[in-house]
């Protein structure tokens, strides 16, 4: 009977699973890459998320916002607090009104969010091409394939087959429709990692992913951790229950 | 329930004068029982517990939330980001109404094998498509709060639909939305009726379950009880297992909630909503998929509002369509393959739900719809009755439970506890 209710469980979910590939009209076949957040103990690489991160300073930023973090976040990353007042107090943040009713320049806070590239998705739009940047916070999240996918997309920017039109896009092998408005951002050694890591695309496509990863899923530890021990509990919980049943139900007859 | 009296004094004074010890007792604790139900008569309770899982983390949610089309995005990731515990609240809401839809169809189908909605249980299963509908639309309108791209694309496809009814349909979309496009108004109003549906669910559900100790529960053998030997008080043989099914149903959820939050839900809604931006695909969510294919199957668009609606609401009349006196499809054995045809044919809409609408998914959307009606309209109630025979039924519960009867399943069942 357990095995029936769980084929039946199994059944249902595994219809809702093409759908989902299926729905976003991605019909082509992402590689997949190992992450350290994967698996049922998976936590993020600290290291790579810092490398991650100043890719996006470096690389990223110049035109994609990133709504959802704010500095003080980046104690996540391993930053400590006086690292991350450093960060901050180098970016430029609009207050304001003041007492005299002005809106006044001042360095960033902690508490900030990252200040966005563009004023808005107008200004954005009219800056790129007529197309907006998409912010990236919850890019991980907002894409069939997820961390998969921003790596891929960052890797695989290459000659268009011969005969492609691209117009007045780029050519890239995961992009859905294969052109996309964005130009390929990452050369070996784009950035310089402050831990000495070589730079090339891969490592930045993947310390990046991560970092996104994280961005958008910042409380993927405490829910992996939580699981663990909520399901160690039902583990014990079903057992008893089981062996009470057992037991009330042996003088039925 | 003449003998019961509370033992404590101030219980024994409050039950004198409002007897509600008196009615648990007698609803929860000695409330006879069948003594063969199988492991597919937990899903009721599981259902329960759903629904009370969703009001809680629900209110939690509303303390947080802001419905307003600029603000609903972000309130979710603050919820999600800043909130103590906020993903986790808002990951067991997500997920549990996707649970709940898993319960309430394994639900419904114990249902439609037993013949649980027969004679003298009609209003008992009517009250349950109710419920049903009730929370498709209850679903429906919380998937629209988070304000992301198939929220409000979903939003505009369905409610778009009732603009297929003649002369009244254009108006109506109109009163829904509170203006000429799904906009803050709509949100608004979804929010409310999402916060208020719950509760006449519940209310609903209170008169499921006074429906259902009226006659007690169906069985798996299909006949009624007949006397003391057939049943077993509700507590503690069936608190105790409805427990342990908790405790199994409460680690398969755990498995989504903390490994796999996304899983049934679509990557597109963590894109905020872009009324200028139409997805590729827009998809509701899985549970919604085989009433989704129905209504994509037929080429014109009132007709397949009637028929996407015209297939729950066949299931209000289906204890007249069934027109066989034995309950369980165990006694039928055409019958019981026949259920098993309509039950794959349902994930097969399931999946046709989710893909584009070319062919071939369209002309096997046609026929796998006409099969759900066949099913209803023809199968049941003028087939069966003229071919099928059906095998003859135990005496009683408890011959069919000692082995003596044609049990088969809950006589293996029961063997180990002898």
């Amino acid at each position: 009977m357990k095995k029936v209710i769980a084929g039946l469980f199994a059944a249902a979910l595994s219809f809702a699973a093409p759908q989902t590939a299926t729905a976003a009209g991605s019909a082509i076949e992402l590689p997949s890459y190992e992450w350290s957040f994967e698996g049922v103990f998976g936590s993020y690489d600290k290291a790579s998320l810092q490398r991650g991160f100043q890719v996006y300073q470096g690389v990223c930023a110049s035109c994609h916002s990133l709504d959802y973090i704010s500095f003080r976040n980046l104690a996540d990353l391993g930053f400590s607090e006086d690292e991350i007042k450093a960060i901050a107090v180098d970016y430029t943040v609009q207050d304001g009104p003041n007492d005299d009713g002005e809106m006044f320049d001042r360095a960033g806070l902690p508490s900030d969010a990252f200040p966005a590239p563009f004023s808005n998705a107008k200004e954005a739009a009219a800056s790129n091409g007529g197309k907006a940047p998409p912010d990236l916070s919850l890019m991980a999240k907002a894409r069939v394939g997820g961390p998969n996918y921003i790596k891929a997309l960052l890797v695989g920017y290459e000659e268009a087959p011969s005969g492609f039109d691209v117009g007045q896009g780029n050519y890239n092998k995961y992009f859905p429709g294969h052109v996309i408005a964005m130009a390929n951002p990452l050369f070996d050694d784009a950035v310089e990692y402050a831990d000495g890591t070589p730079a090339t695309v891969e490592q930045m496509a993947g310390d990046v992913s991560n970092f996104l990863m994280w961005t958008a899923e910042p409380k993927l530890e405490d829910r992996k951790g939580t699981g663990v021990f909520v399901m160690i509990f039902l583990i014990f919980f079903t057992l008893i229950m089981y062996a009470a049943k057992r037991k009330a139900w042996a003088d039925v007859h | 329930m003449s003998t019961f009296k509370p033992k404590n004094p101030v219980a024994a004074w409050i039950d004198h004068r409002l007897p509600i010890f008196t009615f648990l007792n007698h609803e929860m604790n000695e409330y006879p029982t069948p003594k063969n139900l199988n492991y597919f008569w937990n899903f009721g309770s599981l259902a329960g517990v759903a629904l009370v899982t969703m009001i809680v983390t629900g209110i939690l949610l509303a303390m947080q939330y802001t419905p307003h089309v600029d603000y609903a995005f972000s309130s979710v990731e603050r919820i999600m980001r800043d909130v103590n515990s906020g993903w986790l609240i808002r990951y067991v809401h997500m997920n549990m109404a996707s649970f709940f839809f898993i319960v309430v169809y394994i639900h419904m189908l114990r249902g439609l094998y037993y013949g649980s909605y027969k004679e003298p249980r009609e209003l008992l299963w009517q009250l349950g498509v109710l419920i049903f509908l009730l929370m498709m639309a209850t679903a429906f309108m919380g998937y629209v709060l988070p304000w992301g791209q198939m929220s409000f694309w979903g939003a505009t496809v369905i409610t778009n639909l009732f603009s297929a009814l003649p002369i009244v349909g254009e108006p109506i979309v109109t009163w829904l939305w509170g203006g000429f496009s799904v906009d803050n108004p709509t949100l608004n109003r979804f929010f409310a009726l999402h916060y208020l549906l719950p509760f006449i669910i519940a209310a609903v559900v209170v008169l499921h379950i006074v429906a259902l100790h009226r006659f007690g529960s169906n069985n798996p053998v299909g006949i009624d009880m007949k006397g003391p030997q057939d049943s077993i008080p509700f507590h503690p043989y069936y608190t105790l297992k409805d427990a342990f099914g908790l405790g199994v149903f409460f680690m398969a959820f755990a498995v989504f909630l903390f490994w796999a939050p996304n899983y049934m839900g679509h990557p597109d809604n963590y894109i905020p909503a872009d009324p200028l931006s139409t997805p590729a695909h827009i998809v509701p969510e899985w549970y919604f998929l085989p009433f989704y294919a129905i209504l994509r199957a037929i080429p014109d668009k009132l007709g397949g509002v009637i028929a996407m609606f015209g297939a729950i609401a066949i299931l209000f009349v289906l204890p007249w369509l069934d027109r066989s006196k034995v309950r369980s499809a165990n006694y039928r054995p055409l019958y019981r393959f026949f259920f098993w045809i309509f039950a794959i044919n349902g994930i097969f809409l399931g999946w046709l739900g989710g893909q584009p609408a070319e062919e071939p998914y369209v002309t096997m959307s046609q026929i796998a719809t006409a099969y759900y009606f066949f099913h209803f309209l023809i199968l049941l109630p003028f087939i069966l009755p003229r071919i099928e025979k059906t095998k003859p039924l135990p005496a009683s519960i408890s011959e069919a439970v000692m082995g003596g009867g044609n049990a088969g399943q809950p006589a293996q069942a029961m063997e180990k506890a002898e």
